[in-house]
């Protein structure tokens, strides 16, 4: 299993790492953070194969993975 | 070692650069001052320099940009049209305190006017020329000599300060022929360039840039340099006074013009008049004070430049006493005579009835 | 466990004024993952357009400074004759580099100057307010084509790489994408190409990045991303358009 971690209060909510998931290993937020977007956060981390594609698409450098 | 010669104003201006270690050239060809390009082409070359003949003006202004920013000595030159492209490139560097040199050998306009020797980008040059408040030294050489030193003077000034610095001189300065000497002096204490982009090998990021966003920045960048160009006017005013004491006329005139009068003085003095030679050096800072002290108690001022009407401006600023002063202005890129301004000289002799030996 | 994703050293740890979606975030981490990767942080310069990345200076972790509009090439040109040891790149965008900068980029790549410069390109004057930009492919919408881009208004789209890959002093031209995942490893591999090429003193490398402007194409950027692979490279096709190093 591999660890996804996000910066939550960075997050702009473009989706674009829920995109990239071949896993379908990160969700949006039903919650607001201070930017008042739905963010990011990774849900079925034991479906996470530590690919990091999710980070190499996030525009703002905010996704962290460890395998 | 020093080392004398023969030369035009042009080839002077570019050797100096070159003895007060400017290795960077930037430049575009346009009349009259296409000299300076040709013998930086061959020049830089010989002394590990670099030479780039660039596609406009504009370009080449920001490469000097791009040179200072890495904190060497970079210079461009050119004449009044190519100068009026530079100016945001100027602005650029006043914004970000890149010390740098522009030349101009002014010719006449506006527009593309002709290839005349012209003093009329004396606004453009004094008043900053590009957008936002600023300032850049303006030095007026008056002879070839002159023109070699002041090139290493403004070299100096613009690390001083960390500003642009122009010299401005008429298209008779860059073509005349005179004896020059080189000789390269040691520069004064000048402030470590750490703020220059040379890769942040040992120190933290260095950036370079004019945008300022934040509430207030830019109030405070902007008095910042305030504060400098005051420190400007406190300690670079530079001027000639000759024979201003006492005397009942002066004339005041910048670059060539000021040779005409120059001689003139020497004929008016052994027929017993009284009158003296002012001429500004540094055009900005405009020695103001210097010039009202100079002709206090004197019948009439005569201001001599080839434009038709903006040295007198600041001649006005200086003594706010407009009937004292005279305005002998020649636009069109026309050199003025020395019977032009004799006969000035002579109208002012009789109206005020001014006696001779 | 071992870290296989982070933020480069060369990307500073700050949140960007870009809007949710926009290729710059992306773009920059590339650049600073490259400078980390060939070992040149200490002596690399960058060079910000005027543009939505004008404030590039404030995410590179490297000296960098910022051009008037256009002049970047130009400002490069005089920093690399200057000290050729150092790193330079230009980060450019469309109407930077396309509109106002044309001369600048054209004369900078015909000398074959040693440096490299980085073209994002997404179609519109961002940082202005969605304007069309030389890049605006025929038929899009924006503030100043109300009606779309018009060919017999507007002309077509520039393509700049197409334009430089003819010069002899240009080395090295690519144009990626960084769409999804594979196409952003290209446009790494194409960077770490272009810096490489230069490190090296082989000369002009251009590398031109197809990027979304979710706000300004009024798309959500997923869907932003889609309009390139769909329609963006119709017009600009990906794939390397020059490599010298490549006859070899």
């Amino acid at each position: 299993m591999a660890k996804v971690t996000i910066i939550t209060q960075r997050c702009k909510g473009c989706e674009l790492c829920v995109e990239s998931c071949p896993h379908g290993v990160i969700v949006m937020s039903k919650s607001l953070n201070d930017k008042g977007v739905h963010f990011a956060q990774p849900a079925m981390l034991e479906d996470c194969t530590g690919c990091a594609l999710c980070a190499m698409m996030c525009p703002e450098v905010i996704i962290e993975v460890e395998k | 070692m020093s080392r004398k010669g023969l030369m035009c104003g042009n080839e002077a201006m570019a050797e100096a650069a070159i003895t007060a270690g400017c290795r960077c050239y930037f430049g575009y060809p346009i009349t009259p001052q296409n000299e300076v390009t040709a013998y930086m082409s061959r020049r830089m070359p010989e002394v590990g320099g670099q030479f780039v003949q660039s596609e406009s003006e504009v370009a080449a202004i920001n490469m000097v940009f791009g040179a200072a920013a890495i904190g060497a000595r970079a210079f461009t030159s050119s004449s009044s049209p190519g100068i009026s492209l530079m100016q945001e490139g100027i602005s650029y560097l006043a914004g970000n305190e890149l010390p740098s040199v522009i030349v101009n050998i002014m010719r006449g306009g506006p527009g593309l006017g002709n290839i005349g020797p012209s003093q009329a980008d004396y606004f453009q040059a004094t008043r900053g020329g590009g957008h936002g408040d600023y300032r850049t030294i303006v030095l007026a050489p008056a002879s070839v000599q002159e023109l070699a030193d002041q090139m290493f003077l403004a070299f100096d000034l613009a690390d001083k300060y960390r500003n642009p610095v122009m010299v401005i001189a008429d298209g008779v300065l860059g073509q005349i022929v005179e004896p020059v000497e080189f000789s390269p002096k040691e520069t004064a204490n000048l402030p470590k360039k750490d703020w220059a982009l040379t890769g942040c090998s040992g120190r933290a990021p260095n950036k370079i840039r004019s945008l300022v966003l934040g509430d207030n920045e830019l109030l405070e960048h902007n008095r910042k340099l305030q504060a400098k160009y005051r420190a400007m006017e406190e300690s670079e005013i530079r001027y000639e006074s000759l024979e201003t004491d006492g005397a009942d006329i002066i004339l005041v005139a910048y670059g060539s013009p000021s040779r005409t009068c120059r001689s003139l003085l020497k004929k008016y003095r052994q027929e017993g008049y009284r009158i003296g030679l002012f001429r500004p050096i540094t055009l900005w800072p405009f020695p103001y004070k210097a010039l009202a002290e100079a002709a206090h108690g004197s019948r009439m001022v005569l201001v001599v430049e080839m434009s038709a009407g903006q040295l007198v401006e600041d001649v006005r600023l200086a003594l706010l006493n407009d009937s004292i002063i005279r305005l002998l202005g020649k636009p069109g890129g026309e050199v003025i005579q020395s019977h032009e301004v004799q006969s000035e000289i002579e109208k002012i002799i009789e109206e005020f009835k001014i006696k001779g030996r | 466990m071992t870290k296989v994703f982070t933020r480069p050293y060369s990307l500073k740890d700050v949140e960007t004024h870009y809007c949710g979606g926009c290729g710059h975030g992306i773009v920059h981490r590339l650049i600073a993952d490259a400078v980390d990767e060939l070992g040149i942080r200490e002596r690399v310069v960058g060079i910000a357009p005027v543009g939505c990345a004008v404030l590039a200076y404030d995410y590179f972790n490297f000296d960098v400074c910022e051009a008037a509009h256009g002049r970047a090439p130009a400002v490069a040109t005089g920093m690399k004759r200057a000290r050729p040891d150092l790193i330079i790149f230009a980060y450019q965008g469309d109407g930077d580099l396309a509109a106002i900068g044309m001369a600048e980029i054209i004369h900078a790549a015909n000398r074959g100057e040693n440096i490299s410069v980085f073209f994002v390109n997404n179609a519109v004057y961002g940082m202005t307010g969605g304007q069309m930009a030389p890049t605006t492919m025929i038929g899009q919408k924006t503030e100043t084509t109300p009606r779309g881009r018009l060919m017999e208004q507007e002309g077509s789209p520039i393509r700049v790489s197409e334009l430089l890959a003819q010069f002899d002093g240009v080395k090295f031209v690519e144009r990626c994408t960084i769409t999804k995942p594979k196409n952003v490893n290209r446009t790494k591999a194409a960077i770490t190409h272009a810096l490489r090429m230069q490190i090296e003193g082989k000369g002009f490398g251009f590398v031109e990045i197809l990027s979304p402007c979710p706000t300004y194409w009024g798309l959500q950027p997923r869907v932003a991303m889609k309009m390139i692979e769909e329609r963006m490279i119709e017009v600009f096709p990906l794939g390397q358009l020059k490599d010298i190093e490549e006859k070899k």
